[in-house]
């Protein structure tokens, strides 16, 4: 009895040490592609110096980060990243969150697959394709133009307009980002129960009185997680689609956080200075996800992390 | 779907049918647009007269795209990128997935936290460059491949799935004598394969699409990918057209469209393939322990 116990022991043990093995090379990616570089933000307390390296390099306190809020670059791609960010809260955000509402409606559940994947699309197409369709749309020689001069309108530079030039970040992402959005909601509502449906339109309540009863507050708990955790967001910005759809004549809307570390950082190589902008966004994004969270968790809903 | 009570061609539905039709219509129309004018003569370009259907019907401007080598060599290294990529990517994932779906694995907690952690937390641009650069990794093709070796979300995904596989399948399996390396490839992987193949595909889809890690730390155009070309080719030609007569747009229309339709063309055969799972994966994704 004992012998057969060790022996049954040993195989788990075997086991164990076969799935640890598996484990190796997962683990060491994350530790030298994610971690190593966490301990590489040292250089924005340091005087970066090519040839004596990381390590070797003087440590130079705050020194950078004084110089980073007396910039006033920094404040501008600050700034710049708030106001897209918010403009997406407000414009883009709501979008799929109406659409998926309305598509849940519709009885064709053929029409409804084929409209999902229409709409999915662009989610699968790079930045630079996107960019690049948006840029001989809205050019001035483009159809947009052509369809006003039509009526008798000027040439508008919309992408060569700083406010113009907004809006279509905005519009496009509406554009790029509607149909994979509603996926969340649209899995949201796949899970309200059809007899309370039923039971609202027997009761007499018209369309809109049950998507205000019935559907939405089904919707509520998606809703409220998705706008906390975009609030919690509003500084971080990704790098290509700012960068590929900015250009020299809006550059003052246009340079983001991202845009603007890559190119004190990696195109001046200006590697200690542009660390500090990089961790003071992470760091202040970080800690407003974290508040973001637990402001989610307060209001009862689940949270994410 | 809303209440079984309402008939499928109420006028509301028909309502329905058009404001959707026309989303659609929207949806597709810049797509459309850039085909008509990859199949468009210049001249009714600049006279404005293309719409969704080309005009004065040419493939010269294809022509060019295909005489372009960089565009065509990028087009031959982006396939064996994106393809190699995708299959290391996965299998990395895999290794990782499968230990850490056993729930009496020591240490499980501690590794999941150590993974979920990169989804919240990144160093930035610039550590990141410098890793690299340290590694002697610039200009090489490996950090093409490594650095984005392991996504988490794509590895949670896949261990949620692992974790739902009937636990009675393993134990047979020890029980003839099946180390957890067998486990894995007989039984674990062969029941997995639709999940497998959906996180190979958004793998393919992120490698296709990224340029980013190109512009960081590649300086050799024997390592550009198509899309890079493609941004190359149109950042010399996306300045408005006021912006100095300096810069004056020598590149017709016709074949700033081609390049736009010939980078988005590959996409477009495997997305009715990548749209069929990724919704499932995605609400996969969204679940968490």
């Amino acid at each position: 009895m004992a012998g057969k116990n060790s022996k049954k022991k040993h195989y788990r043990k075997k086991r164990t040490l076969e799935l640890y093995s598996m484990l190796i090379i997962p683990i060491l990616f994350f530790v030298v592609f994610k971690y190593l570089p966490m301990a590489g933000t040292i250089a924005a307390f340091k005087d970066y110096n090519i040839f004596q390296g990381l390590l070797g390099s003087p440590w130079a306190g705050m020194k950078h980060f004084k110089e980073v809020f007396r910039s006033h670059e920094f404040y501008v791609a600050l700034k710049n990243t708030i106001i897209l960010n918010l403009g997406e809260l407000f414009i883009t955000f709501p979008v799929p969150i109406v659409l998926a509402v309305i598509l849940n409606e519709m009885k064709s559940e053929k029409f409804k697959k084929v409209t999902q994947t229409i709409m999915y699309l662009p989610h699968f197409l790079s930045m630079v394709i996107i960019a690049g369709i948006v840029y001989q749309v809205f050019a001035t020689n483009g159809i947009v133009n052509n369809v006003l001069s039509m009526f008798g309108a000027d040439t508008v530079n919309f992408m060569g307009d700083s406010g113009k030039w907004r809006a279509i970040y905005w519009g496009s992402g509406i554009w790029m980002g509607a149909g994979y959005g509603m996926i969340v909601y649209l899995a949201a509502m796949a899970g309200v129960n059809v007899e309370l449906y039923d039971a609202a339109y027997i009761d007499g309540a018209n369309r809109w009185k049950r998507i205000w009863h019935v559907t939405l507050p089904q919707l509520k708990p998606t809703i409220v997680i998705m706008t906390i955790m975009n609030v919690g967001k509003i500084l971080s910005i990704s790098f290509e689609r700012p960068y590929l759809m900015g250009n020299v004549l809006v550059d003052d809307v246009s340079t983001v956080i991202s845009t603007y570390v890559y190119s004190v950082g990696l195109q001046a190589g200006r590697y200690d200075f542009a660390t500090a902008v990089g961790l003071f966004q992470s760091v202040v994004a970080l800690i407003m996800v974290l508040a973001a969270n637990w402001f989610a968790k307060k209001m009862g809903e689940e949270g994410i992390i | 779907m809303g209440t079984t009570m309402e008939k499928k061609n109420s006028p509301f539905q028909i309502f329905l049918w058009i404001f959707f039709g026309l989303i659609i219509a929207v949806m597709l129309f810049p797509i459309l647009h850039i085909f008509a004018m990859s199949f468009s003569g210049k001249d009714a370009i600049s006279r404005g007269e293309v719409g969704i259907f080309p005009v004065d019907f040419t493939t010269e401007a294809y022509a060019m795209v295909f005489r372009n080598r960089g565009i065509v060599k990028s087009l031959f290294f982006s396939l064996i990128l994106t393809l190699v990529s995708c299959c290391i990517s996965t299998f990395t994932t895999i290794l990782a997935a499968y230990p850490l779906s056993k729930s009496d694995l020591k240490g499980r907690t501690f590794f999941m936290a150590m993974i979920t952690v990169t989804m919240y937390v990144n160093a930035g641009m610039v550590p990141d460059y410098l890793l690299v650069k340290g590694l002697n990794l610039l200009n090489t093709v490996w950090v093409l491949l490594l650095p984005g070796l392991i996504s988490a979300f794509n590895l949670i995904i896949l261990r949620t799935f692992f974790a739902g596989i009937n636990k009675a399948l393993f134990e047979a399996a020890y029980m003839d004598g099946c180390g957890e390396w067998k486990c894995l490839f007989k039984v674990a992987i062969p029941l997995s394969l639709p999940s497998i193949f959906t996180i190979m595909l958004f793998y393919a889809v992120a490698r296709w699409n990224n340029i980013s890690d190109i512009l960081y730390y590649i300086n050799d155009s024997d390592l550009y990918t198509l899309q890079y070309q493609l941004k190359l080719m149109l950042d010399t030609l996306n300045l408005p057209y006021e912006y100095g007569q300096v810069v004056q747009q020598i590149t017709p229309e016709n074949v700033k469209a081609s390049t736009v339709v010939f980078s988005m063309v590959p996409m477009l055969i495997v997305y009715p393939f990548v749209q069929r799972y990724f919704t499932k994966g995605m609400m996969i994704g969204g679940v968490k322990e």
